[in-house]
Formats: C-alpha cells, structure tokens, sequence
C-alpha cells in the first residue's frame, strides 16, 4: 500500500507546498497592512479571486465551457440576501446554506449541461444564466427586481465584528473563505478525481475504457463549482449589504471569463491572479465611463487570444522555459 | 381569432428577421465549426449604417438597404480574411473569448458614436400604414418583411440545390475534408459564403429597426436568438433554419403576448427544453 502511494505519476501537481506559494498567500496580508484604506477593495478580489477559482474547476480541469456561470453566483447572493431579509441574520450559516442552495441548483443545472455537445453546453449554460436574470428581474416582489435588495441587516462575524465601512470584517472574512475553499480545492484537483477530471478533458473517449464514468465526474465538479460560486455571492452580498440584479447578468458571466483566462486557467493560481488584476484594473480605470471600460475589456480579450494564450501565468512559464534553455 | 392571426403574423415577421440574420451564422458554424457570437454585431453594425446613410446622406429607405448588404458583407470578408481565419483550428474557449471581446469592443464604439439611446428610423409612407384583410389589421412593413424573406428564401434555396457552387458548399457543409479531397476550394468557398452571410445580417438589422429596435446593446440582446436558431435549426441546415426561426418567432411574440408578466422567461426555458430534447438541432444529420 506504502509503496503503491510513493509512486510519483509525471503530470501530478507537486503535493508539497512551495516557498513561492507561500509567499503568495501572506502578500494578502501584507496588502491588508500596507493599504489600510483599500480594504474593501481587497476583499472584493478575495471574493471575485474565489468565484474565478469556482470556474477554473469546470473549465480549466473538466473542460466545460460555461457561459453562465454568474447563474449559481446569483443564486448564492440572493438566498444570502434573502435569509437575512427574514431574520436569519448570523452570515456563517447563511454563507453555508447559500452554498448548499447553489450547489443543488448546480447538481440539476449539471444535468441538462453534462450530456451535451460542447456547442451545446455553452448554450444551457447561457440559456440558464439568461433565465435567472429573468426570473430575478420579473419576480420583483421577492426579489426586488432591477433595483435588487439593499440595507440587509447582516449579522456581526462570530457575533463580535460588525461589517463596517472599514472593510476589515469584509477582508477578514473574504480571506477565510477563500484561503479554505482552495485548500480543498488544491486537494480535490491533486486527488484521483481530478485526475480523472484531467483525462475526461484530454481525452473523453479513452476515459470510459480505464473503467472512469465520465458524466458522473462532471457532474459532480459543476455541482461543486456552482456550490463555490454561490459561496462567493453570498459572501459579496454579506460584505456590502446589498444584492443587485447585475450579480446575475451575462457581462459577470463575461467578465469572470476574463480574470480566469487573465490568470491563465486549469493552475488554481491564474484564477486567484486574474482576478487581483481585473479588478485593479477596473478600480483605477473607474473614472473613465463604463463605455470605455467595456471598449478595453473587449480590446484585452482579442489580445489575450491572439496574442497570450495559457494568459498571465502561462506567458511566465513560456519565460521562465526560455531563460532555462539560454542557461544551457 | 383575430388576436391569435394577429400573433401569428407578427411571429412570422419576427421570425423571418431572425431567419435573415441567423443564415450566415448557421453557415459559419456548420461549415467551419467557428462559434461567432460577434455575429449580432453584424447585423446591429447594418442597422447603424442604414440609419446613417438616411440621415446624413438623404438617401431613401429602399436605396440604403443594397447599399449596406454590400458595406457589411464587404467588411465581413475582410474581417474574416484578417482575423477569424487564424482561429479556426482554435478551441471553442478561444473563439468564444475573441468574438466577445469583438463584440463588447463595437457596442462600446457604437455607443461612442451614436449615443446610448433607442435610434428612430422615419419608413416611407409607403410602408408605414396598415391594411385590413378579413377583419384583420396588417402592417405593410411587415409583410413586406415576409414576403422579403420569402423570395429571398426561395432564392437561396434554390442556389443552394441547383448551382454550382450549392452542391460545392453542401459538400463542404458534409465533410470539409473530403470535399476539399475532391479538388473544392474550402477556404475560398467559405470566404465567399462568410461575407454573403454577413451580408445577409447587416441587411436583415436595417430591416430590424422598426421591428426589433436599435441600440448599441442590440448585439448581445439579440445574440441568443440568433444562436438558438443555428442550434435549434442544425448548423449548415437552410430549411432547419427557417423552421427554428419562424417558430422561436411565433413563441417569442406568442409568450410576451400572452403571459407578459413572464417576459423572456418563456423563450428561454424553451430553448434550453428543445436543447436538451433535441441536442442535434431539429433537422440535425449527426446523430
């Protein structure tokens, strides 16, 4: 058995962790220290960096292009902003049970989406985020409709920190759930299923023949995606208070297209560095009207196509192979 | 009755408009596989230049329309010469990131342009009354529309089954690889029936205005529609497109009439049901 689990298979993440990594994860906490009046800023990449990390396990490991992913991010903000509207107000358990709405929402999504061509699935993908915006937007009565729901009373974290202007329960708490669900993510992705969610995106036909039910990984990745996704709404939702109807809407859908493939997907860390990025970005290009933002954000898209395939990470990597092979 | 002849006629016109600005969608991926979401750009990009060319150079309604079939199908080819040719061995991810960001990029100029709001367009007299047939109101325009998309139908039908170069594209449509086996063209084949296309599109969004409206958000407000004709339809399929578009019409304008408190819900729980029930599209050939 020992020596069976020594083998090393090529291909396999590394399972230790690397100085580097390390170090990415306290830059957080020194931007926290560093910017104290960025604070929400900061917590909002926590929040977008963990909604991009949802959609890396569907595209960058299982290969299903998804065209609505904001679909289960809305579902998480809604039931978040829904529960505290009714009186339950704690936001750990809110956050939890957001989640688990938006995790079973996927499960049923996964079964419309799974089964079909890629052409196919990019459009029930599309077609379920076009829905919920509809949904959302006519049942106003619940839902608030355009305006969506705001002043929600949002409860202290563990009963002690409020979540204020400051923005320090916000990155807190950001920081938490983020740093938690990648650590299971990481583990999930260097785990037996994620290597098989690898094959099925190499090669699905090869995969039934080494005794691998391909639709039943699917299916349970897009349901642990959108469980993730809806995570990162609820938490958007707990942190400001509100849940506008834009949290559902085709351009969040585009937009988080954008930070993973930014980042570079199916590495976990694009994801996390996309979305720092992007949202940096569209922060201090906020003073230009939303016209111009969208103009550059369909200019950086060609150009990410044409020119830096594998995105930010991936450019490094083609760097960092050419300096090895100068060296020698 | 006469409500119900009323829904029907204008989900027919809807969907002969839809029919006009899907075709060259269908081709580009039934023939090359290429999903083009920047395809409603096209057509909202004919729409913008039609009502240009009226208002700036006094031209007539009927005038401009040849006018922007050629601009736009003109425009199409180079854009497919320059920049969609490099992306056809591309995975879907890739396609999908670069049309978008086409399309965010002509909205947001459209928007710079000619402003955010709702363009009026002023129809000759002509086709801008109503006429009564059987105790039924019709509006000229649109069955003008209609009877448009008819000809042109039969038309493209016809070309398709009879000439030339329709046995070549129907090859190509078949099997690329054994069509350009045999000594066809692919590349230039589809060059020709890119901007034709296109072409068709610009064409079909400055008939739209009246009828669907025009602002720079027309691209991915209409673009579902278009897709879900081409999937619906089967890519490459002229008939499968014509029967998707003219029942996505009827069920569009059916559902926003009848229940207009659900608005979108209805066309897109259908289109996701006859996705799911017919994932080769309803005249689809692989199964």
């Amino acid at each position: 058995m020992a020596a069976a689990r020594d083998v090393v298979m090529p291909g396999i993440a590394r399972p230790r962790w690397t100085p580097l990594e390390i170090v990415f994860w306290l830059a957080p906490i020194a931007a926290y220290v560093a910017f104290p009046d960025r604070r929400l800023l900061l917590s909002q990449i926590f929040i977008y960096g963990l909604f991009a990390l949802s959609l890396d396990l569907v595209l960058g490991y299982a290969g299903i292009l998804s065209l609505g992913h904001a679909a289960f991010f809305g579902a998480g903000a809604y039931t978040a902003a829904l529960l505290a509207q009714h009186g339950w107000t704690e936001p750990l358990s809110g956050l939890v049970a957001s989640g688990a709405v938006s995790a079973a929402f996927g499960l049923v999504v996964s079964l419309l989406v799974v089964p079909g061509s890629e052409l196919g699935r990019l459009m029930v993908t599309l077609g379920v985020g076009l829905l919920m915006f509809e949904v959302a937007n006519h049942a106003s009565s619940i839902t608030g409709g355009v305006d969506g729901l705001t002043d929600l009373p949002i409860g202290a974290l563990l009963g002690r920190i409020p979540f204020g202007l400051d923005g320090r329960a916000a990155c807190a708490y950001g920081f938490a759930i983020l740093l938690v669900v990648f650590l299971l993510a990481r583990r999930l992705v260097q785990s037996p299923f994620g290597l098989a969610l690898r094959g099925i995106r190499e090669n699905v036909r090869r995969m039934p023949a080494i005794g691998v039910d391909v639709n039943q990984r699917l299916r349970i990745v897009f349901a642990v995606a959108a469980g993730i996704a809806g995570l990162a709404g609820a938490a958007l939702t707990q942190t400001t208070q509100l849940c506008g109807i834009d949290s559902l809407g085709f351009q969040r859908s585009a937009e988080l297209l954008i930070m993973l493939v930014l980042g570079g997907a199916g590495r976990l860390y694009g994801a996390l560095i996309g979305a720092t990025v992007f949202i940096v970005a569209q922060d201090s290009l906020a003073g230009l009207s939303p016209d111009y933002w969208q103009f550059w954000l369909g200019a950086a898209l060609v150009a990410l196509v044409l020119i830096a395939r594998g995105g930010l990470l991936g450019a490094l990597d083609a760097l960092r192979r050419r300096v090895t092979r100068g060296k020698r | 009755m006469r409500t119900l002849i009323g829904v029907l006629f204008d989900g027919v016109a809807y969907g002969s408009l839809l029919f006009l600005i899907s075709l060259g969608l269908s081709v580009t991926m039934g023939l090359m596989s290429f999903v083009n979401l920047a395809h409603g750009a096209f057509a909202m990009m004919g729409g913008f230049l039609c009502v240009t060319l009226m208002r700036r150079l006094g031209i007539s309604f009927g005038l401009t329309l040849p006018l922007v079939f050629v601009v736009i199908g003109a425009a199409g080819a180079l854009i497919e010469l320059g920049l969609y040719r490099r992306l056809y061995r591309a995975s879907a991810l890739d396609q999908v990131l670069f049309t978008i960001g086409l399309t965010f990029m002509t909205g947001a100029a459209a928007t710079w342009i000619w402003g955010p709001s709702q363009q009026p367009i002023a129809l000759p007299p002509s086709l801008h009354h109503q006429i009564t047939l059987l105790g039924v109101d019709f509006g000229v325009y649109r069955l003008f529309l209609v009877g448009f998309v008819v000809v042109l139908a039969a038309l493209l039908g016809l070309g398709v089954a009879r000439t030339r170069f329709g046995a070549q594209l129907r090859a190509a449509v078949d099997n690329p690889q054994a069509a350009a086996g045999v000594g066809i063209n692919v590349s230039l084949l589809f060059s020709i029936t890119f901007a034709l296309g296109t072409g068709l599109s610009g064409l079909g969004g400055a008939l739209a205005i009246d009828v669907l409206g025009l602002d720079p958000t027309f691209a991915l407000k209409y673009l579902v529609y278009f897709l879900l004709v081409v999937v619906v339809g089967g890519p490459g399929s002229l008939k499968g497109s014509l029967a998707a578009a003219l029942l996505l019409g009827v069920a569009d304008v059916a559902g926003k009439y009848y229940v207009p408190q659900l608005g979108s819900f209805v066309i897109y729980a259908a289109m996701i049901i006859l996705l799911v029930v017919f994932p080769h599209g309803l005249y689809g050939r692989r199964a």
